[in-house]
């Protein structure tokens, strides 16, 4: 099995898009997709990428409600603040927090989930100190901001763990 | 051939709706990029039409086409799933070029490195 | 009246989404830093993406798909070659 598929999530993914851009279930449909899945997925392995096995499906599941829930929350919030205007200008800084993520797949989704929720911006992380230097838009108290990056971490961890 | 003023009454409402409401947020975002004085936060202004009008809008594009041909067809998912996945290294990208740059000039208000220099191995 | 509704509907939305762009156009035309520019670049053609699908919402017609989906690929591309371009080279504004 790991022979073939060495990213099972990789190749059902590639055979998804495959079939969604074909717009057809078609058994020729479906073989050229798993040819071409199993290929690309030989040809990932050359690039020698760190492999993770994310465990706990429900985990995720409530992972993913959580981030969409932010994002729809922060959403809301940057509006209002752009919205607000000239006449009180968005508090914006930078943070700095640390993290404890060895995993370098759950640290690409942490990043990928921070950058994508409006309002808070990755920007760097030091590997040797492990600490992470974000930018804020709106700061009305930075307990909250780095609570929430916490939060996240603690998810990711039992994901990833 | 079929049209959009075809839909049943419901489905135009929520087509309508999530149109609209999309292109506001979008809207939104780029009034953002306008306003916003420094580079650091300009960079949260486009996620708005990235996360939000992208969401709401194919949401749209779905409901409208699957009404229209009664049957699902869900290829707008690639789009959301595409924008979804490559705004944030594109914007994690921009980011660092910035801090890089404004590093190199020395501006002011930009936190410093944070790695000390490296030292010098024991011999 | 109710076609009225749809057509004015997304008529208002295009012209919304046309706004977002010019802006978006500005910051890349006045941008005072190259970086900026950029940013007001990604930001044109994500809003481009978004008004090529409400024109295939307003026509009911699929090909206007594929043409937002080339337009998300290829604006990637280039933003993340230009951000690459800034890490490394040498610009002159």
């Amino acid at each position: 099995m790991r022979t073939w598929f060495p990213y099972p999530l990789l190749s059902a993914g590639l055979l998804a898009i495959w079939l969604l851009l074909n717009q057809s279930v078609a058994p020729g449909t479906i073989l050229m997709g798993s040819v071409l899945a199993t290929g690309l997925g030989w040809v990932t392995l050359k690039l020698g990428l760190a492999r993770s096995h994310p465990r706990r499906v429900l985990l995720m599941l409530r992972f993913g409600f959580t981030i969409a829930l932010d994002i729809i929350r922060s959403n809301l919030a940057v509006a209002a603040v752009i919205l607000r205007g000239r006449r009180r200008p968005p508090n914006s800084g930078f943070l700095t927090v640390d993290i404890d993520l060895d995993d370098e797949n759950a640290l690409a989704l942490l990043a990928c989930v921070m950058t994508a929720t409006p309002g808070t911006a990755w920007l760097e992380y030091d590997r040797l100190r492990k600490s992470l230097l974000f930018h804020v838009l709106d700061m009305e108290n930075e307990r909250v901001w780095i609570d929430t990056v916490k939060r996240y971490e603690a998810a990711l961890k039992e994901i990833f763990g | 051939m079929s049209h959009v003023t075809d839909l049943p009454v419901w489905a135009a409402i929520l087509v309508c709706g999530l149109t609209v409401l999309g292109a506001a947020i979008a809207l939104i975002g780029s009034v953002g990029l306008l306003r916003f004085t420094s580079f650091y936060e300009r960079l949260h202004a486009p996620t708005l039409a990235t996360s939000g009008g992208v969401l709401l809008i194919c949401t749209a594009s779905i409901i409208c086409f699957a009404v229209l041909q009664s049957r699902w067809v869900f290829h707008e998912i690639l789009i959301i799933v595409f924008v979804l996945v490559t705004t944030p290294m594109t914007l994690m990208l921009l980011g660092q070029a910035a801090l890089y740059r404004d590093r190199v000039e020395e501006k002011h208000g930009v936190p410093l490195k944070q790695r000390p220099p490296r030292e010098e191995p024991v011999e | 009246m109710m076609e009225l509704t749809i057509i004015w509907s997304i008529l208002i939305a295009q012209i919304m989404l046309g706004l977002a762009m010019a802006f978006a156009f500005y910051r890349m035309v006045r941008g005072p830093r190259a970086q900026d520019r950029i940013l007001g670049l990604d930001t044109l053609y994500i809003n481009a993406m978004l008004m090529l699908l409400t024109f295939g919402i307003r026509t009911a017609n699929s090909i206007y798909f594929e043409s937002a989906l080339i337009v998300a690929l290829i604006g990637f591309v280039s933003s993340i070659a230009f951000g690459k371009f800034l890490m490394r080279g040498e610009i002159i504004e």
